[in-house]
Formats: C-alpha cells, structure tokens, sequence
C-alpha cells in the first residue's frame, strides 16, 4: 500500500474536512428522502394558509396593522423552520445512536465541538429549506415584501440553531423512538402554537398576556414577523436577547454530555 | 517500537462489572497480533477502550508513543477499527460510507474517492458500490468494515471477530488480504473465535481471561509448551469397550471413534502398537482441535478450576 500513512495531517485540517463531510451526510440525509422531510410541512403550510389565511382570515380582517394572511405568514414559515431543524437533529442524531454509526465519528479524530456543529448546521440546513418552500408556497396566497432582509436572516438562523442543538439534546438523553417524540409533541408543538402564531398577544387577557411572556417561542415569531412585516409585540433586542441565551445554554449543555459521553459511551 | 503499549488498564462499568483488571500488553510495530479470550474475557471491552469508545477506569494506553489520554486525536488518526458488530448506515452506498470515514479523518474528497475504488476493488465490493449496504449478504458487509477501517491509511488496524459467520471461502480470502497488508506495514490485532485463524496468521498472542491476561508471547513459543495434544482415531469396527493402554490417556470411546491423549514427543509406535494388540484396527487419525486451540482451552479450563 503506497497510502501515506494518516498521522501526517494536522488536527485542525482534519477538523475542517470531518465538518465538512459531516454536514454533507446530513444534507445528503434529508434530500434522500425529500418526500418524509421537505414536503409534508409545505401541505401544512398550504393547509394552514387556505383555512386561516383566506377562509376564516377574510372574516378576522386586519392583525396588528397587517391583512391577517399576511399577519400568520411569518408564524407559519418559523413554525415550519422550528419543527424541521429540532426534528432533523432528533432523528438524525438519534438514528445514528439506534444503528451505531456514531460510532464512526466517536473513533474518528474529530472534536466533540465539530460533531455537534455538524449536526447543528445540518439542522438549519433543513429548516431553512423548509422555511424557503413554506415562504414561496406563501406567495400563492399573499403578496408580502421583506421589509428587513438581514434581520430576518438572522432571526431564522438563529431560530434553527437554537432548536437543532434542542433537538441534539434530546437524541442525546434519548433511548427509543418514543423518547424523540415526546418533545416535539408536548413542549414544542404546545409553544409553537401559543407563541403567537395565529393572534398578537395583546388581544389577550392579562393573565395571559404574562404567561405567555414566559414562552421563549414567542420572541422568536415577533422577531421574524419583525423582520419581514416591520412590526412585533415586543422589542426586537427581547428577540434576539432570548435566542443569544437559550443558545449559549443548550451548546454548553450539548458539549458538555457529548464530552461526557451520556448516551454515547459507555 | 510499540504499535500499542498497554499499562495497567482497567475498566469497571456502571453496573459494578469489572471487566479489565490491570492487564498490560505490549504489540511491536508491523506485528500481526491475536487477543484471545473466551466470550466475556474483555477482548472488546480492550478493544473498545483502545478506540475510544468506552472510558477507561485507570490505566495508559500509548499509540505509536502517543498518550491516548493527553493526544487522543492523534492517536486516533493511527488507529483503524473493524468493530464485532455491523455499524454502518445501511440505507447509505458502500462508496459514500467510505468517503465519509475517510472525510471524519481530513482525507479530502477526491482522494476518499480514490482509497475508496481501490479498497472496494481489492475486497471484491466494486460491483456494489452504488446500491444500499442493507443489500448486501454477511460476508460483503464484513469486507466493507474492513475497506472502511482502511480507508484513512491507518498504521494500526484492529479487527474484533473480523470473520464471524463468514463461510470459509471469504474467510480464507480475507486471511491473505489481512496478510499482505500486514506484509505492507499495517500492524494489526485480531480477536477471534477461530483459533485456527490466529494460529495461521498470527506471530505473537495474548490470552485474556476474566479481565486478566493468562498469556502472553509468540504463537511457536506458547504452541511449544503445549504439553499434549489429543489424537482421534477412526476404528473399522465398533468398540465394545474401550482399550486399556499404557503410557496413553483415553479420553473417550464411543462406537467407532476413540480419543487418545499423546504426550508432545511421545512415539506413537506404542500407541498403535497396544491397539492392535487388542484388536483395534485404525482406519484414519487427525488432531481434535489445532494446537493453539487444545493451549487455549486448557488455559481457559485451568483458570475456571481456579
């Protein structure tokens, strides 16, 4: 064998390549089965929009300043960006944990970091993908111009870089199929759907109102209804203050499991 | 020097298993080197900890000369692992599972591509490249952790039950490619359940048991104090009782086969001598078991005595 043997290349060389093919795998993964990952939440959102966007919104009138598809449009792209990078990251991940194949990387000289950023951005891959369809799969029932293009990137990516390292966390923790169901279906749907997706928080009751504070979900679709409508419930720093923090805490607690190796070593 | 020196390395799981007690171990660059032990022994518990898929208890491990605790990622480069149990993605081709081990170990894209035509061309997979791995029979699965193992160019290659369940043509196919890169410099460590395959291909072994190594030293060495062997021999007729012989251990008698233990060096003139004698014609003889295997399971029984 003529190969030269691997311990010529450096750490940080091999770091860069390892992300890279990493976050391939993972895009590789989800356009494999495009029909299981990209189309269902384009029906749902082209469900959404028909029913509350034109049947029942024509009735609602204006939200907040904006006609009412206009006003859901947003929510309805970040609900979809939102479900598809948590969902990504769970069941990649997890799938990875189920057949061994983590393995492959756990032997492989690559930081602990640079798997999960590999995860990470495979997950914002999706969502974005996700979001993109949803976005143009809006422009059949609505006109709507992004009144600020940068702030909306950001809000987004950020977005799907919060809940893809949710998403890592669970897989993590996560020893059957049923264990990457059980947020989704019972924290992450529950606050998506009362994070201000369909109604501004200011037609509620006051009780409401400041339960509904506690949600972190909520700051994210005013961000990006922000972004593209120019108006939101809240301060677009809120936003951008609880996305910086709930990101910095889930990376320390993903980094920290995975170098601990919980759910992965043993 | 040291391919890989093991010290006093330990391993107790969670649920108070102590599976490595202290072994030390010591394989030289370019050896071709079998861990033996019996289900349970700790082999892959060894082999798990070399790779760095479990944490270890105490002990060092040094790769090369690398500390694998305080320079793991380099140690890990050198490292090559055929793992016991399949653990590839399945619904990915043979050739992207091999281009995307060697990208976790730096190699770039197209030269992935081309270790990878050659490893698949040289262990008979080319054909499969491009269809899912979930497709593919026992055997090719075996073959392509192999060409996945070796795909990053490492200098140590361990092989954890490389061939279990593959039938003997695969097998001996995939003895003489184990040799000739171990003839191009690989070191490798097997652990097998086939001690004809470590008696064949292996200079040196270690027998582990129990978390403990019993043995340790080359293949001729360990064969050399192997006391006795046991001999079977076909009779033409059936034996209505088992012949009383002198300087010779029956171990067994049934029908038309009997089991004689022989003393290493014994003439086995006496031997045949005494059988006919008492009206025993032999019509065929062989060994029980290949001679690494009688040393290994004495070994072993010895251990559980103790």
């Amino acid at each position: 064998m003529n190969s030269p043997h691997a311990s010529s290349r450096s750490i940080a060389a091999v770091n860069w390549v390892a992300f890279k093919t990493l976050v391939s795998k993972e895009i590789r993964r989800f356009t494999r089965i495009w029909v299981q990952t990209i189309v269902p939440p384009a029906v749902s959102a082209v469900l959404y929009m028909m029913i509350f966007g034109k049947l029942i919104g024509t009735r609602i009138g204006d939200m907040d300043g904006h006609p009412y598809i206009n006003f859901v449009v947003p929510g309805i792209i970040m609900m979809a960006v939102i479900t598809n990078s948590y969902s990504n990251a769970v069941s990649s991940f997890f799938g990875a944990k189920f057949q061994h194949h983590i393995e492959e990387m756990l032997i492989a000289p690559i930081h602990n970091w640079v798997i999960l950023a590999g995860y990470v951005v495979g997950g914002v891959c999706r969502g974005l993908a996700v979001g993109a369809l949803v976005a143009a799969v809006s422009l059949f029932f609505t006109r709507i111009t992004v009144e600020n293009p940068l702030i909306t990137v950001m809000v987004v990516v950020l977005t799907s870089t919060l809940f893809a390292l949710g998403g890592v966390i669970n897989s993590v923790y996560a020893k059957s199929f049923d264990d990457i169901s059980i947020i989704p279906n019972f924290v992450l749907t529950p606050l998506t759907y009362l994070g201000g997706i369909f109604y501004s928080v200011k037609l509620l009751p006051d009780f409401w109102y400041n339960i509904s504070l506690l949600n972190p979900v909520l700051y994210m679709i005013n961000g990006f209804r922000y972004g593209i409508l120019g108006s939101s419930d809240f301060p677009l720093w809120w936003s951008f203050f609880v996305i910086a923090v709930f990101i910095l805490v889930l990376a320390a607690i993903a980094l920290h499991l995975m170098n601990k190796g919980v759910g992965i070593k043993s | 020097m040291y391919a890989l020196e093991i010290s006093q390395l330990k391993k107790t799981y969670d649920n108070g298993h102590e599976a490595l007690k202290g072994i030390d171990l010591a394989v030289e660059e370019g050896d071709f080197f079998a861990l033996l032990g019996p289900n349970g022994a700790g082999k892959s518990t060894a082999i798990g900890v070399i790779s760095s898929l479990v944490n270890d208890s105490g002990g060092s491990i040094k790769v090369f000369g690398k500390d694998l605790s305080t320079e793991r990622n380099l140690c890990k480069l050198d490292i090559g692992l055929v793992p016991q149990e399949i653990n590839f993605n399945v619904f990915e081709t043979p050739l992207n599972i091999l281009t995307t081990q060697a990208g976790y170990y730096g190699v770039d894209r197209a030269t992935a591509t081309t270790r990878a035509e050659k490893y698949l061309k040289l262990l008979d997979l080319w054909d499969k490249r491009n269809g899912p791995a979930r497709e593919m029979s026992g055997g090719m699965k075996r073959r392509l952790m192999i060409a996945r193992a070796l795909v990053h160019a490492p200098r140590l290659l361990i092989l954890d039950e490389p061939t279990a369940g593959v039938d003997i043509e695969i097998r001996r196919s995939m003895w003489e490619f184990l040799e000739k890169i171990n003839r191009d410099g690989t070191t490798i460590i097997l652990t097998t359940h086939y001690l004809e395959e470590a008696e064949t291909l292996c200079r040196n072994v270690a027998i582990i048991d129990k978390g403990v190594i019993v043995e340790q030293g080359a293949v001729e060495e360990l064969l050399s104090r192997s006391m006795v062997q046991t001999f079977v021999l076909d009779l033409k007729d059936s034996a209505t009782a088992a012949p009383t012989l002198t300087g010779f251990e029956v171990m067994s008698c049934e029908d038309k086969r009997l089991e004689v233990e022989v003393v290493i060096g014994q003439s086995l003139n006496g031997l045949f001598q005494q059988l006919q004698q008492q009206g025993f014609e032999v019509t065929s003889m062989r060994n029980k078991s290949n001679r690494l295997e009688e040393f290994f399971l004495r070994l072993v029984s010895k251990s559980e005595a103790a």
